[in-house]
């Protein structure tokens, strides 16, 4: 049982919590890129962007993992993965950052048109650069007002990487089916509280950080 | 010569002319009070002068340099609107507050990030830091909050917020002090705080320009009243003369319909 546990852990740990912690390093200020496009004063960017965005958020993850691991082998790109499990982490982080970072890219432009105009009126009648409103003025309301929406993106991120599976990068569940043929069912009630534990940890850190915001309104 | 020429402002929102060939000097340390109903173009004359619209044509100017002029594009250009901005200083009618700062931080943030552009900054950083605290704390005190700088926007009543709202501007020394509305977001109780700033601040000579409605205090505090309808200056003049005997019927009609409500 215990050497069960060791694989489980392992499995969680390198792939799922590895896709989850890249996805997010790169999605979150991905997002942010496809946010501020999809409200650009440039007609065809905005509209180009909006797209993707549509296009993203309008098709399976789970599609968008095979397209983007086959697709250059298959449409002989001269582009292609790295060979062996490395390889199809990568792929897997590419999908998924792509895809997080446009879920996100909503939360955000939610979030910035939601902030009154006058902030950053204020802050220009007061000299102040586009960057110092930026982050001396609209940043902290921003994250303010995204903190939940994110959470629970972020949320369903953790089990997303489950996904994965469909291009053999072999995560914790996985690893707990492999047991199925030997007649154990609890390695797969097992995985559960993976998830469980690392779900819970999100949730009281989101609820930390919101506590933390509740000093202004 | 006036702090402030405004000549043959134009300003159109697509297809509908908000402001046609508005023009008037501002003389130091005079308030100007503009009067008008809502749609008469008070607000966006106040937001050109801020540099928030962008007139399609004429030209400001302070202090004999021309700040804006539509027709040089070289007056225009980004970088330079900001330094320009603050010969204005602009008190807000929903005070706009940055709510994640204290009031202290409301009023100094700005000097601060001012001050890091100057080339003795790092030499003197804390000289500098600890004026720009000081000067705040006057400033508080000055409008009665002294108890109130490390208090959350949110924490204060509107009439407090607006008073930091004024502090702040203040706190840039701006050669021209604006006021869209200042009392109007206020509930009636708390709008007599606000305004015994702006009458101190009139007696001691700040030059300003105050969009109201209340016209009690239009006539008492200003120097100059102008009343404005359909985007043009339909009157200007001395306060009791333009709210008591007015020359215009546009000006009969608006203050008549004032005094029923």
């Amino acid at each position: 049982m215990q050497a069960v546990f060791l694989r489980l852990t392992e499995a969680f740990l390198v792939n799922n919590v590895r896709l989850f912690v890249l996805t997010l390093v790169f999605a979150i200020p991905l997002g942010l890129l496809i946010s501020m496009g999809s409200m650009s004063r440039v007609k065809p960017l905005a509209w180009l962007i909006k797209t993707f965005v549509w296009i993203i958020r309008g098709t399976p993850l789970m599609l968008q993992i095979l397209i983007i691991y086959f697709g250059p082998g298959l449409m002989e790109m001269a582009f292609h993965w790295p060979r062996g499990s490395a390889g199809r982490m990568v792929a897997a982080v590419v999908a998924f950052a792509l895809n997080y970072a446009c879920y996100f890219s909503e939360i955000y432009r939610g979030g910035i048109q939601g902030i009154p105009p006058g902030q950053k009126e204020a802050g220009e009648v007061l000299g102040m650069t586009r960057g110092q409103i930026f982050f001396k003025v609209t940043l902290l309301q921003l994250v303010k007002r995204i903190l939940p929406p994110m959470g629970n993106e972020i949320i369903t991120l953790v089990k997303d990487t489950a996904l994965a599976n469909y291009i053999s990068v072999i995560d914790v569940i996985m690893t707990a089916k492999e047991y199925t043929s030997a007649g154990l069912i609890w390695p797969l009630f097992a995985t559960a509280i993976y998830f469980l534990a690392f779900v819970g940890i999100l949730t009281l850190l989101f609820g930390w950080a919101e506590k933390k915001l509740s000093y202004f309104k | 010569m006036p702090v402030l020429e405004v000549s043959h402002i134009e300003k159109h929102f697509g297809a509908t002319r908000v402001l046609e060939d508005i023009s008037f000097t501002l003389e130091e340390g005079q308030a100007l009070a503009i009067i008008g109903s809502s749609g008469s173009g008070k607000t966006t004359l106040l937001r050109c002068l801020n540099f928030l619209e962008r007139p399609d044509q004429g030209t400001i100017r302070v202090r004999g340099e021309t700040l804006f002029d539509a027709a040089d594009p070289a007056t225009q250009r980004e970088s330079e609107v900001r330094k320009k901005r603050l010969h204005f200083g602009m008190v807000f009618q929903s005070f706009n507050l940055f709510p994640q700062y204290t009031a202290r931080k409301n009023i100094t943030l700005a000097s601060e990030l001012l001050a890091q552009e100057r080339p003795d900054f790092k030499r003197d950083k804390r000289r500098i830091l600890e004026e720009i605290g000081d000067n705040a704390c006057r400033l508080l005190d000055q409008m009665g909050l002294a108890d109130r700088a490390d208090h959350y926007p949110h924490q204060l009543s509107g009439g407090q917020q607006q008073r930091v709202a004024i502090a702040r501007a203040l706190a840039l020394k701006p050669d021209i002090l604006c006021f869209d509305e200042p009392t109007s977001a206020l509930d009636p109780e708390l709008t007599g705080e606000v305004l015994k700033v702006i009458r101190t601040l009139a007696e001691q000579n700040t030059t300003m320009v105050i969009v109201t409605h209340e016209m009690a205090f239009a006539r008492d505090v200003a120097d100059q009243v102008m009343f404005m309808d359909g985007g043009v200056i339909v009157e200007q003049g001395d306060p009791t003369q333009v709210i008591e005997h007015p020359r215009e019927e546009r000006t009969r009609q608006f203050l008549s319909r004032y005094a029923e409500n």
